[in-house]
């Protein structure tokens, strides 16, 4: 077990530059080069955008690979951003809470791209000209894949702060900034980093749709992999499909070893668990940085810096109590009147638009299909999650229950999960067209082609987890076959099975707009149901149908999760979850 | 260096404290009664009471971490508002931020009181130094043993230089052994005087612990938690445990905890077991932990009767977990507590003799004549024509009189000794009692 050092200050005594300051150095410095030539690129001015031909030549790919990255780094830190905020809010105040956290629900089961539709042309108007105002909107469209589970941890982490750590810090009087940054954000680092890596996996599905915006008459191309992946599907160009394949393939596994493979290394030190974690693969870049003492020394001021930001000992809110006189609870009845006499306005001013909106636009037989075609697509998923169930569960079981084959696969599986599968979607339909099928059948498996990955690495995360004492105990008995299967293994992994069977299910209802209507150069194949719904109104710019396809996705999408995985997950959690 | 004159300045004064807690019923719960108590400079003060007594309550009170319902705790004069500067807490599992060293956490409470780094790093660093942690300075709490752990905690609370320390239970998470040489150590500083501090509150549950620490204890009875007792520990430091007068005031203590309500002075025990309602609180004690007493008592040196103290000693049993087992045999009449002595009965006596399924007869018919609870179970499982009754039928009807926990410890149990005693059965699943026997 070789031990996972930390960055931390260089000793004194030790400043002889080591080949490795080389190392570390170039790579420092030109992460810095690079993101600050992409940046210059974004505020050029909209003629620049709208164009300029993308060139499917691949010797442009590295620089659309650059633009496409920052767009979705840009989209992450306002994630953590809005993660910060939102859900220190939910979590710090119990009357944000009662607004927040179901505004949060609904954000979370809004299909990604119907935010897209309507924030473009707002975007747009803010930055009147420049290239600016499509960027904003790309990553704001990012942002939307990213931000609700981040946000969804980091409240589930403040909620659960050790009590003993709360008295402490208040005891020792620290102020609410310097315990935000002592303790809430310590302590929620090792899920927070994980829902980071999730994000950014599940964006790359969006990208093709948010670099090549097309709403109604509106259509941006911005340079970047997305749209160099549109242009070669509308040129029905498969070698430049497979070029950005690798592309994306090698921007992906470049992020994962120089930014989460160390994360996550560092983050070990922020788990709870008073026991050694897992033994992590792939910091090379923790050890060179380690032995780069240069560098470290650069790095020192950086972490000095933000240890006097942490310890500023700040203060907003009022988080101590002071004996309440009785004016003071009339204040506070009066606060909280104001508060959800603001919110019960701003609800009912919602539902006067979306009436405005779709009055006489769309009538009552509409909204009928609009939900006859949600069933549809309720049917697509749930079969298939059932099959992807069938197939992955058995072998994240097999190999979840092998050591080291889990290491090795589950860093394969995570990369297939990153891997958009929409990329993929050209090849289905050339199959579908040589074999003359049905697109109503055929087209479905498309929705769970990228999101099947949570399935299997969360079954393959319940099977290494499962107590050796158990199986030994099974073997003992001779428990095999069946009663193996039933009683022994499948109980074990169901907690782990249920959370990746509910990500693979919202996953599918988000890929359904992308995967039901498919389009090869000048064919289309089309699926019935919500989600190709959606993407013809999106495509003809047409509003209403928008808003109530995308209000129907959410209600299935709310309702599947209250009335289907909500109470399987707390049985889970409950009876079979082993402490 | 007991300095316990009436002359000396008070530190903590405590009026009337009084707190509860709304019920989800309705009503609401006590938790402390009228409690008074004042703390003087230069000495130490044991706040002795059963787990769930409220004297861990009552210190957060003093600590600023909650607020009483009535009543005021004052620290130097002032009423306490919050958490004050001068007073500082150690914690019975430590609290130590498993991501910061050593270092940082002993330096957590310098940050609040915006202290310049350097000058920071210096005291934190005289603190390691005097509680024994050179060395381990840029070490990681996971890396160090429960021990060290605690050191870390006394050095992050004496780094901040309070006047008083209050200590929640510090050495319950620690073997006996550790939570020994920790003991002297701190002992040791406070009669050299090393530690700039000018009094300590120990909140314990440990009797030896607090007689062998404290110039004062005050012992605290429960539902409501209220000082019952105090008693001046009037022994020369460093004190012997196996000095003639260190155990007499053991056995004394010992005697003054299982006093029941009638036989004078209010009792201290937790639950109050001597009523005969059926929402009488009935500790978490397993029926093996019952034949398991009874038959270590019926055996050799005891023969039927035993000293609690030498008991506790004997089979490694806090003295908090022997008084809740002692009483339940008390309870079900398989024996009696007097003097801090037990004694078993006729037929505890039998008991501890007689197989299985015997056991579980007897087990049977003391349960049903003497906890109404069992007994009123049994009655309504057997008037309903189905036989069964859905758990929360139960739960609901206990918290009229208690607390959440408290009844779904007590239902808990009786539903493990109706287990035990065949009497009635449970399918965890459906939350659901029954008659059915499952064959």
């Amino acid at each position: 077990m070789e031990k996972i050092q930390t960055i931390s200050v260089a000793r004194r005594g030790r400043l002889a530059p080591s080949p490795w300051d080389g190392v570390a150095l170039c790579l420092v410095a030109g992460s810095l080069a690079l993101i600050v030539y992409g940046a210059r690129q974004m505020g050029g001015p909209l003629t620049s955008v709208s164009a300029a031909e993308i060139s499917l030549s691949p010797a442009h790919l590295p620089e659309y690979a650059l633009r496409t990255t920052l767009r979705m780094f840009a989209a992450l830190a306002a994630s953590l951003l809005f993660t910060f905020t939102y859900a220190t809010a939910a979590a710090k105040s119990r009357r944000a809470e009662a607004v927040l956290i179901p505004i949060l629900d609904v954000l979370q089961s809004v299909p990604v791209l119907g935010f897209l539709s309507f924030t473009v042309t707002g975007f747009m108007a803010i930055f009147p000209g420049s290239a600016l105002g499509a960027e904003c909107a790309a990553i704001f469209a990012i942002f939307t894949a990213q931000a609700w589970n981040m946000a969804f941890s980091f409240y589930q982490s403040l909620r659960t702060v050790p009590l003993d750590l709360d008295e402490a810090t208040r005891a020792f009087r620290l102020s609410g900034w310097q315990r935000f940054w002592r303790l809430d954000v310590p302590f929620a680092m090792p899920g927070l980093i994980w829902n980071m890596m999730m994000s950014m996996s599940g964006s790359w599905f969006f990208i093709v749709a948010s670099e090549a915006i097309s709403v109604g008459n509106t259509t941006i191309t911005l340079p970047g992999i997305g749209s160099y992946v549109a242009l070669a599907i509308e040129r029905r160009d498969l070698m430049a499909v497979g070029y950005a394949v690798v592309a994306m393939l090698i921007v992906i596994i470049a992020y994962d070893q120089l930014l989460f493979r160390p994360l996550v290394a560092w983050a070990q030190k922020f788990r709870f668990e008073q026991t050694a974690g897992q033994q992590m693969t792939g910091v090379w870049l923790l050890r060179l940085l380690n032995r780069a003492k240069l560098v470290q020394l650069g790095f020192a001021p950086l972490q000095k810096g933000f240890g006097a930001v942490a310890r500023a000992p700040m203060n907003f809110g009022k988080w101590r109590w002071t004996a309440t006189p009785v004016p003071a609870r009339w204040l506070n009845a009066l606060w909280g009147g104001v508060w959800w006499g603001v919110w019960v306005f701003v609800a009912l001013f919602g539902l006067e638009a979306l009436y405005r909106e779709l009055y006489g636009q769309v009538d009552w037989p509409e909204v009928m299909e609009a939900f006859r075609l949600g069933l549809l697509t309720l049917t697509r998923v749930v079969v298939l999650v059932v099959l992807a169930s069938l197939v992955w569960v058995p072998i994240g079981v097999w190999i979840g229950l092998r050591p080291r084959l889990a290491m090795r696969l589950q860093l394969i599986a995570q990369v297939l999960a990153a891997f958009p599968a929409n990329l993929l979607f050209p090849a289905a339909v050339v199959g579908i067209l040589h074999f003359q099928l049905n697109p109503n059948i055929w087209l479905s498996p498309l929705m769970i082609l990228g999101t099947q990955w949570y399935i299997l690495f969360n079954v393959i995360a319940g099977a290494s987890a499962f107590p050796s004492d158990l199986r030994d105990a099974a073997a003992n008995l001779r428990v095999t076959g069946r009663p193996w299967w039933f009683k022994v293994i499948l109980p074990g992994i169901f907690p782990y099975f249920v959370t990746g069977g509910l990500t693979a299910s919202g996953g599918s209802w988000n890929a359904s707009i992308v995967a039901e209507l498919v389009v090869w150069g000048n064919t289309r194949l089309e699926a019935n149901g919500l989600g190709s719904y959606i993407a013809k109104a999106t495509a003809a710019g047409d509003y209403p149908r928008i808003i109530l396809g995308v209000v129907v996705m959410s209600v299935f999408v709310t309702l599947f999760n209250r009335i289907f995985w909500r109470p399987l997950n707390s049985y889970a959690e409950r009876r079979l979850r082993m402490n | 260096m007991s300095m316990t004159t009436e002359q000396s300045k008070t530190v903590i004064e405590v009026r009337k404290v009084r707190q509860s807690f709304p019920r989800p019923s309705g009503g609401e719960l006590t938790v402390l009664e009228d409690v008074n108590m004042t703390l003087r400079e230069g000495e130490i003060v044991g706040l002795l009471g059963r787990s769930g007594s409220g004297k861990s309550t009552l210190l957060r009170i003093m600590a600023g971490l909650v607020e009483p319902t009535g009543g005021s705790a004052l620290f130097q004069g002032q009423p306490i508002h919050g958490p004050a500067a001068g007073i500082a807490m150690v914690f019975q599992t430590f609290a130590l931020f498993p991501w910061l060293t050593v270092l940082q956490n002993v330096s957590l409470g310098l940050d609040a009181l915006k202290i310049p780094e350097a000058e920071a790093r210096k005291r934190a660093l005289e603190a390691i130094d005097l509680i024994g942690m050179d060395g381990f300075e840029s070490a990681y709490p996971k890396e160090i043993s429960g021990g060290m752990r605690q050191r870390v905690g006394f050095a992050r609370a004496l780094v901040v230089h309070p006047d008083l320390l209050l200590m929640d239970e510090p050495f319950s998470a620690l073997d006996v052994l550790t939570a020994e040489t920790l003991r002297t150590d701190l002992l040791d500083l406070w009669s050299e005087g090393r530690m700039p501090i000018k009094s300590i509150l120990l909140v314990t549950h440990n009797i030896e612990e607090a007689v062998l620490m404290c110039d004062r204890i005050l012992v605290f009875s429960s539902n409501p938690g209220r000082v019952v007792a105090e008693i001046p520990v009037d022994i020369p430091r460093p004190r012997n445990r196996l000095d003639t007068k260190f155990r007499r005031l053991v056995d004394h203590i010992y005697e003054r905890m299982t006093m029941p309500a009638s036989a004078g002075g209010p009792q201290a025990g937790v639950p109050d077991l001597s009523g005969d309602s059926i929402t009488k609180v009935l500790p978490r004690v397993s029926t093996n932990s019952i034949a398991g007493l009874i038959e270590a008592i019926a055996g050799a040196p005891y023969n039927g009767r035993a000293d609690l103290p030498v008991l506790a000693d004997d089979m490694h049993m806090s003295a908090d977990v022997l008084f809740s087992v002692a009483e339940t045999l008390q309870l079900l009449r398989f024996a009696d507590i007097e003097g801090g002595d037990i004694r078993l009965t006729e037929a505890g006596r039998r008991f501890a003799n007689e197989d299985v399924n015997v056991r579980k007869q007897m087990f049977a018919e003391r349960l049903l004549s003497h906890v109404p609870l069992a007994a009123h179970i049994k009655r309504v499982l057997d008037e309903r024509p189905e036989h069964r009754a859905p758990y929360s039928r139960f739960a609901e009807e206990l918290e009229d009189a208690m607390s959440e926990e408290q009844a779904e410890e007590t239902l808990r149990s009786a539903i493990n000794w109706g287990r035990f005693a065949e009497v009635f059965a449970y399918d965890e699943n459906r939350a659901m009692l029954s008659l059915d026997n499952p064959s």
